[in-house]
C-alpha cells in the first residue's frame, strides 16, 4: 500500500446557479493577461451544449485522455512518445484559437473621444490579439443558458447515444430543461497532461497531488493540450507556454480556499483531503473497458482515514499527521466514498480525475403526463387565450421512484457524462438524493409519512442520521466545513531542504545574492 | 581578397562556434524560460502543417547528410564510388532541399501575410527565415552547378572543417571554390552564430529524454520515505543531517547534497 494524500473537490450541481462568479474570480486573479485572454482555468457550461472548447467532449475531434488498447494496456490517444514526437512540427490533434473563441475589447475610448458628427459614437469591438476591428463570432458563455438551440445543445457530444425520439422530446419547449456544469483542472491521478508532455515541464506535487506546469521548462511543444481530455490545458499565445488551472496553490499553502471556491455563490463547491493508494492506479486506469467499473476501480483507490492500518502506512510515506487529521473531516470523502453521491466527470477518459460532481436532480423531478385540458380550454375567452396542447406537469410522488424514471433529462443524458453510459448506477444517486428530500420533508413539513420516509431512506441504504448528514453539508455547511484544507507545511519542507541558518538575514536589507568568497 | 578570405572563412566560423557554444548555455543558464520553440500552431494550424512539416523533415535529412559528410567522409566516397549510389543519394538531397525550400517559403509567406501571426513576430525571427531561405535557395544553386557535392564535399570541406577543429585553419582549397559555394558556407556559419540570439535554439532542447522517462512525474519537496518514524509524532529530519562536517567544507553543498543523495537514493524526483 502507496498511501499519498490528494487535494479533491466536489461540485453540487444541484446548487450551481449559473452565476460565473468563480469564472471572474479566477481570471481576475489569474488569466488577466496577454496571451492568456481567452483562458478560462475555471468555466461554467450548460448542458446540455457543446460546452468550451466546442465539442470538448468528443474525443473522436479532439484525441484527448486514454485509450485501451488490446493488450490491455493504455496508451494516450492523440499524443505519447512516438507519436508526440513525430507530430512535434505539427500537432494534427490541436485545437487552435477560434475553436475556443477570438478574444476581443471595445474601443471605449472612442465613446468620448469621437469628434461631433451626427450620428452617435459606438464603441466598436477590437481583437485582443491584433488590435483590429472584428465581428465577434464567438466569446465567453456564448452558448450560456441556450439548451435547445439547434447550434449548441443538439451538438451536445453526450446526446450521441440517445435515440433520436428521446432526442426530439428533450428539446421540446416545454420540456426542455438544463444545468450548469462548472469545471476546473481535475488534478487527475493518472494526467494525461503529464504523460503527454515531451519535456518533462508538467508534474503532479506528491504532497497534495496538485499538477503544475514548470514554465521555465516548456517549450511549446503543445501535446498537453491535446492529451487533457478536459481540454483544461491552455497555449498561451504570446508567451509560447501551456498554462493550467494551479488550485490557486499559493492560496493553499496558507490556508485559504481556491479563488473559485471561496467566491462560490451559490456554495456548491467542497475542497478536501482523499487519502488514495497509489499501487493502485494503474490497475484503476486499465482495468475496465469504459463501462461504469471505472468508477468502482476509482472508489476502490479511496482509503478509509480513520483505518489504522491506513494511517500507519500514511505516516509511513511522510504524510503529515495534520494531513490525516483533515483527510477524516473531509467533505469530499463523505461526499465521494461514504454517501456514494459524487462521480467523476467521463470517468471512460481513464485519467482518475479528483473533481467529482453531485449530479442535479432538479431537471428530472417534474415530468410530463398526458392530461385532458378541454375542460379547461372551453372555460378560457376564446379570442384571448387558447390551452389547446393536452398535457400537465407532473410533480406528484405517488409512485416512489416513477418520477426519475420517466425525467425530463433522460438518465441516459447524465449517464453519458457521469457514469460511462450506466444508467443504474446514476439513477442510484438521483434515488438517494431524492430520499434525503423525502426524509427532510417528513421532518420539516411533515405531509409525508416517517413510515414512507424510512422505507425510502432504507431502499437506498441511507439512516435517518446520514440523511440528516448529508443535508447539513449539502445545505447548512459553513465555510470552515465546506473547505478543509491541510497545513502545506512549508516552512518544514523548507528547511529540509536548506539550513535556514544560513539565509536568515539574508533578507530584509536587500541582499538577494549569497556572498561567495571563492570556488 | 586574403583578408576577405580569412575573415569570412576562418574568422567568422570561430566567431560563430564560440558565440554558439557560449551564448545558448548562457542564455540557458541565466533566462531558461526563453528557450521556447514559440510555436504559433495555436493561431494558424492549417498553412502551418504545408510549411512546418516539409521544411523541418527536410532539414532533419539535410543536415544529418552534412553532418554524415563531415564525420565519414571516407565511408562516404566508398558508398559514393557506384554511379548509381551517388545518383540517388544526389538526387534525394536534391527532392528534400526542394521539399524544404516549399515549407520555409510556405513558413515566410504565412508569417508575413497573416495579421495574427505580425503579433508573434519579431525582427529576429524574419531575419532567421530569409537566411535560411537563402541558403536553400544558394544550396540548390551549388547542387545545380557544381555537380555531385555529396563526391567533393568528402574531399575538400570535411578537410576545411576538420582543419577549423584542430586549431590549425587551413583554406587553401576552400579559397578557390567558386564563390557561391563558398557564400554558403558564410551564411552557414552566420545562421550557427544567431543561434543564441533567436528562436532557433530550440533544436538545443530536443526533447529525445521523452523516451526514456516513464510516462508520470511526480515530485515531492520532501523524501516520503525517510521522513519520519511512522509510530512517532510527525517531525522532520533534515536528509543530509548524516553529511559529514568535513566533506561539508571540502564540498561545495550542492555537491555534498548530491553524494548524499545517490548514497540515500532519490530525494526530489520520484516516479
Amino acid at each position: 500500500m502507496d498511501v499519498r494524500s490528494q487535494i479533491s473537490m466536489v461540485f453540487h450541481l444541484d446548487k450551481c446557479i449559473g452565476c460565473h462568479t468563480c469564472s471572474i474570480a479566477c481570471k481576475n486573479i489569474w488569466t488577466d493577461r496577454k496571451g492568456a485572454e481567452y483562458m478560462w482555468w475555471n468555466n461554467v457550461e450548460t448542458k446540455p451544449g457543446t460546452g468550451y472548447p466546442g465539442k470538448w467532449e468528443d474525443q473522436e475531434i479532439y484525441k484527448g485522455g486514454w485509450k485501451k488498447s488490446s493488450g490491455g494496456k493504455i496508451s494516450l490517444k492523440g499524443a505519447g512518445k512516438l507519436r508526440g514526437l513525430l507530430n512535434i512540427f505539427h500537432n494534427p490533434h490541436l485545437p487552435v484559437i477560434d475553436d475556443y473563441y477570438e478574444p476581443f475589447t471595445y474601443k471605449y475610448l472612442d465613446l468620448i473621444e469621437a469628434p461631433a458628427g451626427e450620428d452617435q459614437p459606438t464603441a466598436r469591438p477590437v481583437s485582443l490579439i491584433t488590435g483590429k476591428p472584428i465581428d465577434i463570432k464567438m466569446g465567453p458563455n456564448w452558448d450560456d443558458d441556450l439548451s435547445g438551440t439547434p447550434d449548441y445543445a443538439r451538438n451536445d457530444p453526450n446526446l450521441q447515444e440517445l435515440s433520436p425520439a428521446e432526442q426530439e422530446a428533450m428539446f421540446q419547449l416545454e420540456r426542455m430543461a438544463f444545468f450548469y456544469l462548472p469545471r476546473i483542472c481535475n488534478h487527475c491521478l493518472n494526467p494525461a497532461c503529464v504523460a503527454s508532455c515531451p519535456s518533462g515541464a508538467i508534474y503532479k506535487r506528491g504532497e497534495d497531488g496538485v499538477v503544475l506546469i514548470n514554465q521555465e521548462v516548456c517549450r511549446a511543444w503543445r501535446m498537453c493540450v491535446t492529451a487533457c481530455p478536459y481540454k483544461k490545458s491552455y497555449y498561451n499565445w504570446g508567451t509560447g507556454k501551456s498554462e493550467k488551472c494551479i488550485l490557486c496553490y499559493p492560496r493553499l499553502e496558507a490556508g485559504f480556499a481556491p479563488a473559485c471556491m471561496h467566491s462560490c455563490v451559490g456554495r456548491i463547491r467542497y475542497l478536501g483531503v482523499l487519502l488514495y493508494d497509489a499501487d493502485k492506479i494503474e490497475s484503476a486506469a486499465t482495468k475496465h473497458n469504459n463501462d461504469s467499473s471505472a468508477i468502482d476501480l476509482q472508489m476502490d483507490m479511496l482509503l478509509d482515514p480513520f483505518d489504522p492500518e491506513v494511517i500507519h502506512s500514511a505516516k509511513e510515506n511522510g504524510v503529515a499527521d495534520s494531513t490525516i487529521k483533515a483527510a477524516q473531516s473531509s467533505p469530499t470523502y463523505k461526499f465521494v466514498k461514504e454517501w456514494g453521491l459524487a462521480v467523476p466527470l467521463h470517468p471512460e477518459f481513464r485519467t482518475l480525475p479528483m473533481l467529482f460532481y453531485v449530479p442535479p436532480l432538479l431537471p428530472v423531478m417534474a415530468s410530463l403526463s398526458e392530461v385532458n385540458n378541454i375542460k379547461q380550454e372551453k372555460k378560457l375567452d376564446s379570442i384571448a387565450k387558447s390551452w389547446n396542447d393536452n398535457w400537465l406537469y407532473d410533480t406528484s410522488t405517488e409512485e416512489l421512484w416513477g418520477t426519475i424514471e420517466q425525467a425530463r433529462f433522460p438518465l441516459k443524458y447524465m449517464a453519458n457524462m457521469f457514469t460511462a453510459g450506466d444508467e443504474e448506477k446514476i439513477k442510484e444517486i438521483l434515488k438517494k438524493l431524492m430520499a434525503v428530500r423525502i426524509h427532510r420533508r417528513s421532518v420539516t413539513v411533515g405531509d409525508i409519512s416517517e413510515e414512507r420516509s424510512q422505507a425510502t431512506l432504507k431502499d437506498v441504504g441511507l439512516t435517518p442520521e446520514m440523511a440528516d448528514d448529508i443535508f447539513s453539508l449539502t445545505a447548512l455547511a459553513k465555510f470552515d466545513d465546506r473547505f478543509v484544507i491541510p497545513a502545506a507545511h512549508r516552512e518544514q519542507a523548507m528547511e529540509m531542504m536548506d539550513f535556514v541558518g544560513t539565509t536568515k538575514g539574508a533578507t530584509g536589507f536587500g541582499i538577494k545574492q549569497d556572498l561567495k568568497r571563492s570556488l | 581578397m586574403d583578408l576577405l578570405n580569412n575573415f569570412t572563412l576562418i574568422g567568422l566560423p570561430y566567431a560563430a562556434l564560440v558565440l554558439f557554444v557560449v551564448g545558448s548555455i548562457y542564455r540557458y543558464q541565466a533566462t531558461k524560460y526563453t528557450y521556447s520553440s514559440l510555436s504559433s500552431q495555436f493561431l494558424e494550424g492549417k498553412q502551418l502543417f504545408w510549411g512546418s512539416m516539409p521544411f523541418h523533415w527536410g532539414i532533419l535529412v539535410l543536415f544529418l547528410g552534412h553532418l554524415i559528410a563531415f564525420l565519414m567522409p571516407e565511408s562516404l566516397l566508398a558508398f559514393n564510388s557506384h554511379p548509381v549510389k551517388l545518383l540517388i543519394i544526389e538526387i534525394s538531397a536534391f527532392m528534400f532541399a526542394l521539399i524544404v525550400l516549399v515549407g520555409i517559403l510556405t513558413l515566410f509567406i504565412r508569417r508575413i501575410t497573416n495579421p495574427r501571426l505580425q503579433v508573434v513576430t519579431n525582427r529576429m525571427d524574419l531575419i532567421v527565415e530569409i537566411l535560411l531561405i537563402l541558403e536553400v535557395i544558394i544550396g540548390i544553386v551549388v547542387a545545380l552547378n557544381f555537380r555531385w557535392g555529396s563526391a567533393w564535399f568528402p574531399a575538400v570541406i570535411t578537410p576545411y572543417l576538420n582543419s577549423l577543429m584542430i586549431l590549425q585553419p587551413d583554406i587553401s582549397a576552400v579559397a578557390s571554390l567558386p564563390s557561391a559555394i563558398k557564400l554558403h558556407i558564410v551564411l552557414a556559419f552566420t545562421i550557427i552564430l544567431l543561434f543564441p540570439f533567436t528562436r532557433l535554439v530550440h533544436f538545443l532542447v530536443v526533447p529525445l529524454h521523452y523516451l526514456r522517462r516513464p510516462y508520470q512525474r511526480v515530485i515531492w519537496s520532501w523524501d516520503k520515505k525517510q521522513v519520519r518514524n511512522p509510530d512517532t509524532a510527525w517531525s522532520i529530519t533534515r536528509p543530509y543531517e548524516g553529511v559529514p562536517n568535513f566533506l561539508q567544507k571540502l564540498v561545495p553543498s550542492e555537491l555534498a547534497e548530491k553524494y548524499m543523495q545517490k548514497l540515500k537514493g532519490p530525494f526530489r524526483y520520484f516516479k
